[in-house]
């Protein structure tokens, strides 16, 4: 259950701030799973590439021991998911807070 | 190709699209580097949760061997290409949004 923990801790620390800033990610989900989908299907590529080359495995014992196609651990198929909607939250939460800062140079 | 190889060749892709696909030039931005700098400390709590717990175990020989955190340096690299990558499609795709 390790790696549905540290799922269920990136959920925690991120989705508060839809509220506490009244963003529209989650609101909009629709439209914000539409935008993680095509991106994540790169990564969940890479990630069967990368399974089938061996350059990682999993620990199976510390997952549900859900398999999906190409040997990804559901975990691992709702990481694509739960850790772009963290990375967006964090995103929408800054520009909300200095929308300047979307113009600014760094 | 090595998990040090295939990093390498995303980063250049990910930060490719923001210039040139996505035309969104997000790593020229405040609000990038930003967030950015909150989501780093996250992806390395988490990453070393999962690998010094050995949820995720690398090859030794796909890798360079320097760590961060317990996890390989190559997973920093993939942590910035996902939040480069997300982001960069994200706000392109607000931006095609607000226009239409």
């Amino acid at each position: 259950m390790a790696y549905l923990a540290m799922l269920a801790f990136t959920i925690t620390g991120s989705w508060w701030l839809e509220w506490a800033f009244k963003l529209r990610v989650l609101r909009q989900i629709r439209f914000t799973l539409a935008t993680i989908v095509p991106i994540s299907i790169f990564f969940l590529i890479w990630d069967a590439l990368a399974i089938h080359l061996s350059h990682w495995k999993f620990d199976l014992g510390q997952t549900l021991g859900v398999i999906l196609p190409f040997n990804i651990p559901l975990e691992e198929s709702l990481f694509f998911i739960v850790v772009p909607l963290a990375i967006i939250l964090t995103y929408e939460g800054v520009t909300k807070l200095r929308p300047h800062w979307k113009e600014e140079q760094s | 190709m090595t998990y040090t190889e295939i990093t390498s060749l995303a980063l250049i892709l990910v930060v490719l699209s923001d210039i040139f696909l996505f035309k969104t030039s997000l790593l020229t931005t405040r609000a990038f580097w930003a967030s950015y700098a909150i989501i780093l400390p996250f992806q390395l709590l988490t990453n070393s949760w999962l690998t010094t717990r050995e949820v995720v175990i690398y090859d030794a020989t796909q890798i360079m061997g320097w760590r961060i955190a317990g996890a390989p340096i190559e997973d920093l690299l993939f942590g910035f290409a996902m939040v480069v990558g997300f982001l960069a499609y994200w706000e392109f795709r607000k931006k095609r949004a607000n226009v239409a």
